[in-house]
């Protein structure tokens, strides 16, 4: 087998033993890597129904096919667990050298159940497995604690996925950080810290072999330096961050917790703002000839000497969404994000729902009192400072950053059964996890993308923000088209998330991003990579058997068509100006939307999957286990 | 800052403002040199110094060069005409004495053969260094301290002159 090594690894926390699973050829065509590898891992390993911090739940990590290789954009993996924060899968991606130094260590991924004892990295050698004390990494962030691991263990190459002090504290939404990029969203460092495992690391000392590395040699060649042309400039140049002005225009750039969709000071906290005065260097992940990690600094101030990489969801969601118009201030939040491991959105959003309870007196300055803070503090919109302070609080889990360090759900949900209080009407979430910055009041799309979204509300998996704000469809509207368009560009991001590439090279390959542009592409680079015949057919499958493996997952953990759910925010209170007031999704729309959606998945009715749909798709055992 | 050198040959330079730390150089380097891609056989090495200090290195054909000049078993000689370096698989024996003296880190030991690998600028490719050529960014190159220094003072004349040239667009 080429591109791959046909071995999973298997390692048990509590026992410190570990097994090795082989997998057969026809597994892996069927799974592929990343998201869709690491879910069905996960379908594999987990108790279902167990709670996301017991036992039962395990850590699942996949590669990707063209980990290890030179075809841009694809040093990447998958990571999946139960979402602590949403109750269903979580499933997250990061580019990084951790997922090479993995595939030169002869995995395609890794499964860790159980729990450890104590505090623990644990040391993939090549072949063998080390449980080593983790006391000296307690406390660090994450940079650091790479950094001590490669101290420690001396050698340069070694490659760690860590969490921060976030992580250890179990904050709901923390991250698992490798190599400076994040695997956010869903709360995997939660997961990590309920695990005792501080670490991950990995030396890989082995080479990658290919099935035809002439033709993948060439064919890499051509698009790392397609990639250098106009279809990337704006992430070479700006990084993600150029969005923001574009979201500002259209009225859907997320301002003081999503009540108003224009911020008056974007000019301010956009990224030509950062380019001009913080952005200290461009840098890539693994494996990528784009580079968009726009390096930025502050100078000046108190928060100067906090450097981290802006993207345009960090950004909109310490900035705009906190009222916030000091780019120092948001670098500074941002910063305490990356480097103390938690999701840079959801915690701007959940600061953005506290700072909107103080604005309607549900809490207080005495609210926010603590150790630290023994008076409180006030919690304005626009006061970056106390935005600081509350980040802060949220990642030492001290005061109510304990309760806030769970998100908006279950903080709105404690908040309002205390105190008689309706904040549930601002708390911006589905299935519990805080939404990205397009505002989906006015993408009904990409609303009914998000309300439908495995994940939760989330832009990475559903991708229809991108013909509402293009104009391909009206984004004031619904109409029956949306639900197969809401499919179409889920099952899109999902082959990228799959193999796993950046979908940053989407226009690299032809010109075009479309199906027709890309697929016959990437079908050429797995079959360089593995000697297969896939064709145009066979890569528009990994999106949709990607997607069908998480949505099973979901069934299987107790899904009902009310999971699939809009904030009532979105359904209930438009915005009063800019190019998109007066609009929210009704009820209605939103009931039609998943109709036709769940029409268009060849779903039942009730949102479950046929039997005949899961054979059809090579999945007999899923089958027998959830179809209907 | 750029790390200077008493060589007169030409050598494989990183523009550290360029290098995005992507390692493809290491990928194609350790292809050319094994059929697979493994960092731990790449003889071109990036360095993260911290999280925007980044760069890549490979031999800087130093004349005397110190790691010649201290292997114990004279397996290391040098190229009067282009000074690379070679290394003897018979002579040597994986001492790291070479590793030791080198002012650049830019020997590495081979794990599998355990014998010192050292770049030779892809003497036997039609195409020159690999590494240069797929560098996404153009930040290697194969130059001399001639060829530096020229880049410099045109770089310096341009952009007193206000005159946009590739060297200050990085657009």
């Amino acid at each position: 087998m080429y591109g791959y090594s046909g071995k999973i690894l298997h390692i048990d926390l509590k026992t410190k033993k570990s097994w090795i699973e082989t997998k057969p050829e026809e597994w892996y065509k069927l799974w592929i890597g990343g998201v869709s590898m690491a879910s069905r891992l996960l379908w594999e390993s987990i108790v279902p129904g167990c709670d996301p911090y017991d036992d039962g739940n395990p850590i699942c990590i996949a590669n990707g096919i063209f980990t290890g290789t030179p075809v841009p954009v694809g040093g990447k993996f998958g990571l999946a667990s139960k979402s602590p924060q949403t109750g269903y899968v979580g499933d997250s991606l990061s580019g990084s050298w951790f997922s090479i130094a993995l595939k030169r260590a002869g995995w395609d991924g890794v499964v860790l159940h159980n729990k450890c004892d104590q505090w623990t990295q644990v040391f993939i050698d090549d072949d063998r497995v080390q449980f080593n004390d983790a006391s000296y990494l307690m406390g660090k962030g994450t940079f650091d604690t790479e950094e001590a691991i490669r101290d420690k263990l001396g050698d340069d190459q070694i490659r760690s996925c860590t969490i921060g002090p976030c992580g250890e504290n179990m904050v709901r939404y923390a991250n698992v950080t490798n190599d400076g990029r994040q695997a956010g969203r869903t709360g995997h460092g939660s997961v990590w810290g309920s695990k005792k495992l501080k670490a991950l690391s990995v030396r890989g000392t082995k080479g990658v072999k290919v099935y035809d590395p002439k033709t993948l040699n060439k064919l890499s060649y051509d698009i790392s330096k397609s990639a250098q042309g106009k279809d990337t400039e704006k992430y070479r140049v700006y990084g993600t961050s150029t969005g923001l002005m574009n979201t500002n225009s259209m009225g859907i750039l997320p301002t003081r917790n999503f009540q108003e969709g224009v911020f008056e000071y974007a000019e301010l906290v956009s990224g030509e703002y950062l380019d001009k005065h913080h952005k200290v260097k461009v840098i890539a992940c693994a494996q990528c000839p784009i580079a968009c990690e726009q390096m930025s600094i502050v100078k000046t101030g108190p928060f100067a000497g906090a450097m981290t990489g802006i993207e345009y969801e960090s950004l909109f969601a310490n900035s705009s969404n906190l009222g916030i118009s000091d780019m120092r201030a948001a670098i500074k939040l941002v910063t305490i994000s990356d480097q103390d491991g938690m999701d840079s959105i959801s915690m701007g959003v959940s600061i953005g729902y506290a700072m909107e309870c103080y604005e309607r007196g549900v809490l207080t300055d005495s609210d926010f009192a603590c150790p630290s803070h023994p008076e409180g503090f006030s919690l304005r919109f626009g006061e970056g400072d106390s935005a600081v302070k509350l980040a802060e609080m949220i990642r030492d889990r001290e005061g109510i950053g304990a309760l806030l360090s769970e998100g908006v759900k279950i903080a709105s949900e404690t908040i309002d059964k205390e105190k008689g209080t309706e904040s549930y009407k601002w708390a911006m979430h589905v299935k519990g996890l805080e939404p990205a910055g397009y505002d989906a009041r006015s993408l009904k799309t990409f609303a009914a993308g998000l309300a439908v979204g495995t994940r939760g509300g989330c832009h990475n998996r559903s991708a229809a923000y991108d013909p509402d704000m293009k104009g391909d469809t009206n984004r004031f509207t619904v109409d029956e088209t949306r639900g197969k368009v809401a499919a179409d560009t889920e099952e899109y991001a999902a082959v990228y998330d799959t193999l796993p590439l950046c979908k940053f090279i989407r226009r690299s390959f032809t010109g075009k991003a479309d199906r027709a542009g890309a697929w016959p592409a990437i079908a050429s680079l797995i079959n360089a990579t593995t000697g297969w015949d896939f064709d145009y057919d066979a890569v528009d499958l990994i999106g949709i058997r990607a997607h069908t493996i998480k949505k099973a997952f979901n069934i299987r953990e107790g899904w009902t068509q009310e999971d699939d759910h809009l904030p009532w925010r979105w359904k209930h209170d438009p915005f009063t100006h800019g190019p998109s007031a007066g609009v929210v999704v009704t009820d209605e729309e939103l009931e039609y939307m998943k109709k036709l959606y769940y029409e268009a998945k060849g779903w039942t009715e009730e949102g479950l999957i046929p039997k005949e749909l899961l054979i059809k798709l090579g999945l007999p055992d899923v089958a027998e286990e959830i179809g209907v | 800052m750029p790390i200077t050198s008493t060589s007169k040959f030409a050598y494989i330079e990183c523009d550290t403002n360029l290098c995005v730390g992507c390692q493809l150089c290491e990928y194609m380097c350790s292809f050319t040199k094994t059929g697979e891609y493994n960092s731990y056989r790449s003889r071109i090495r990036t360095v993260r110094v911290d999280e925007v200090l980044i760069t890549a290195i490979a031999c800087r054909t130093c004349e005397n060069a110190p790691c010649v000049i201290v292997c114990p078993r004279d397996a290391l000689t040098q190229d009067p005409l282009t000074g690379l370096i070679d290394v003897s698989p018979t002579k040597c024996d994986g001492c790291a004495w070479c590793i030791e003296a080198c002012d650049f880190g830019a020997i590495s030991i081979n794990p599998a053969t355990t014998l010192a690998e050292i770049c030779d600028q892809c003497k036997d490719e039609p195409d020159g260094p690999q590494c240069v050529k797929w560098c996404p960014k153009e930040a290697l190159k194969l130059t001399t301290a001639d060829q530096r220094a020229q880049r410099t003072r045109k770089k310096l004349i341009a952009e007193s002159l206000d005159i946009p040239t590739k060297a200050t667009d990085p657009k």
